[in-house]
């Protein structure tokens, strides 16, 4: 075995959010880069954004070789994402390299021929603006213009090795014809080989999901599997790196209220600061009253709480907190409360993450509450939703944000919803709200199911609701399988018999 | 007969580059008795011109005048194909007789 270490290629940092992250720093420098994607994949925005962001953020410029579209398309369609090329051209931070078909002319062949036209200007553009970023899209309209894709390979790789001579990093996109088949078209891949990404942009149950994924990095080291992003206007490309987020979140020992007395008290003294809460129950157990005091005791000790409400409007939330005595409108006034609303299904998983993100930095909230995330898995496919939720988590904990995410259970009594399956490893607490039916009445249980990092009250304990909120009261101690929805009635004698048996006195 | 004006982009002084001067001097001389200038462009010294004229493979010729302008690519080694590129009918005595199709 040999004991040299080998030295991994160092890396171009991007500049596109999130992308970082999936590549462990950035594109191979001085490398060629083939980006693979079907139609619609974003591989020209990918391209431009190459670019874009050099210029913007590391003051690096770049060389833009358009094979499909005119240089006037490109700098017409991306305007919308806030790249303004025509002033980074007059500016000579841009090049263009215009190989798009002309119209009206066709070139009579006669005879060999190479392209080196084509490697002289993209080396005079590479000098002429000092690039240090070079984006090629895309390669496939290029072997339709001309019929010798021996000339064209050729050139491809006389341009890469030039470019890597030149120190420059390049992105060069190509087609594909499925998501999940041949890395390319015309087999681009077996000559721009080292450095392979593919961005995809699946149907899923019916939903688009795009994701990006580093098929490989020739000596260099990458996160491996698909990442989602999404495209967002005036930023472009936004990738949600998920299982590069790294656990190292601090903990706190500093408790906060739950907004409820006896809430604080069942918990130990209250919720740790930067902990996640999950409350899950049946619809009508009292979530959403949860999360109203929750939000109150923020704002009385004067904490900034956020609110993303996914099943109730605005005027239907603000009344429901003044049925229990809670003024939304006053809280709000004072700048203490934010509440966003939105419909599930008026955005993809990944937008809605987001605007939650970008919402959360704005407002800069101590505590948020999240109303109810079930909501939110009905637009999701099980994999995206679990990565939302690892998403939101992890990013409200590295913020030192408290969390309350409200889940739906689907059966009156007992039960498990799948909200709770996939997020009940994350969270720190989880408190169940059931229904409990007792001599022909509905009344309602609440118990602390579980509380990382403190001792808290095991029982499941009666709680009613009336103008001034919550009122968690005595546990039901004579009736035993409340949890699995099958509640018994126990005779008071026969408690204190079993208690006895454990007595430690 | 009007006066040719052929731009010929080449990249070096290629084999590819020489075998397409010599082959455009010939035909030009056989065919156009006198009345056409060349123009030799070297793109690896002149760069900005094939970026102007949108070169990508090359040897490219240009007919540039008379009108209408007409693009031509490779080393001018197939004669017909020149010819017909050119709006010049073939001259059926410098022609071997082949007629066209796959070249």
């Amino acid at each position: 075995m040999s004991t040299q270490v080998r030295k991994s290629v160092p890396k171009l940092k991007t500049g596109i959010p999130g992308f970082e992250h999936i590549t462990d720093g950035g594109l191979p420098k001085g490398r060629t880069t083939l980006l693979s994607g079907t139609a619609g994949s974003a591989k020209t925005v990918f391209a431009v954004q190459f670019l874009a962001e050099g210029i913007s953020k590391m003051d690096e410029h770049g060389v833009f070789v358009t094979f499909e579209e005119t240089p006037d398309d490109i700098r017409k369609n991306m305007t919308g994402f806030g790249w303004d090329i025509e002033t980074w051209e007059a500016e000579g931070k841009w090049a263009f390299v215009d190989a798009s078909p002309q119209p009206g002319e066709e070139s009579v062949v006669a005879g060999s021929y190479d392209m080196g036209g084509l490697l002289a200007r993209i080396e005079y553009a590479v000098r002429q603006v000092g690039a240090a970023r070079l984006s090629m899209d895309s390669l496939g309209a290029i072997f339709t213009q001309f019929a010798d894709g021996g000339a064209i390979r050729r050139v491809l790789l006389r341009i890469a090795s030039t470019l890597k001579k030149m120190g420059v990093t390049a992105v060069m996109t190509a087609e594909r014809i499925q998501e999940y088949g041949d890395i390319a078209r015309f087999g681009i891949e077996e000559f721009v080989a080292d450095n392979v990404i593919i961005l995809r942009n699946a149907l899923e149950e019916e939903k688009r999901r795009r994701t990006v994924e580093i098929l490989k990095f020739r000596g260099a080291p990458h996160q491996k599997g698909e990442f989602p992003f999404t495209i967002v206007p005036n930023q472009g490309i936004v990738a949600i790196p998920l299982s590069a987020i790294e656990l190292k979140q601090q903990s706190s020992n500093i408790r906060v209220t739950s907004g409820s007395a006896e809430m604080d008290k069942m918990c130990g003294g209250g919720f740790f600061r930067d902990s996640i809460i999950l409350v899950s129950g049946a619809t009508g157990t009292g979530k959403t009253l949860l999360t109203t005091h929750f939000i109150a005791g923020g704002t009385t000790n004067n904490e900034r709480c956020l609110l993303f409400a996914f099943e109730e409007s605005r005027e239907q939330l603000f009344r429901n907190a003044a049925g229990w005595g809670f003024d939304f409108e006053q809280m709000e006034q004072a700048g203490l409360l934010k509440v966003v609303c939105a419909y599930p299904e008026m955005a993809g998983l990944e937008d809605h993450l987001l605007n939650m993100r970008a919402a959360i930095m704005e407002f800069q909230p101590h505590r948020i509450a999240v109303d109810s995330l079930s909501a939110i898995e009905r637009i999701s496919t099980i994999k995206g939703f679990r990565e939302f939720v690892i998403g939101m988590t992890s990013f409200i904990k590295q913020n030192e944000i408290i969390g309350l995410f409200t889940a739906t259970t689907p059966t009156l009594v007992g039960g498990t919803s799948i909200t709770e399956a996939h997020i009940s490893t994350i969270t720190d607490s989880i408190i169940l709200l059931r229904y409990v039916e007792m001599f022909g009445e509905m009344r309602r249980g609440l118990t602390v199911l579980k509380m990382r990092g403190s001792i808290h009250d095991k029982d499941i304990r009666e709680f009613v609701i009336d103008n001034q909120g919550m009122h968690i009261g005595k546990p039901f101690r004579n009736v035993a399988g409340i949890l699995v929805g099958n509640p018994t009635q126990i005779a008071p004698e026969e408690i204190d018999r079993i208690s006895g048996m454990f007595s430690q006195k | 007969m009007p006066e040719y004006l052929l731009k010929l982009y080449i990249t070096g002084q290629t084999n590819r580059s020489k075998q397409a001067i010599a082959n455009l001097r010939q035909i030009c001389e056989q065919t156009l008795q006198g009345q056409y200038r060349i123009v030799i462009i070297d793109i690896q010294e002149q760069p900005q011109l094939a970026e102007d004229e949108k070169i990508l493979a090359t040897p490219t010729l240009i007919k540039e005048l008379p009108e209408p302008i007409r693009r031509l690519i490779g080393d001018l080694s197939d004669t017909e194909q020149v010819l017909l590129g050119l709006d010049l009918k073939p001259d059926t005595n410098h022609i071997n007789n082949h007629t066209g199709g796959e070249t």
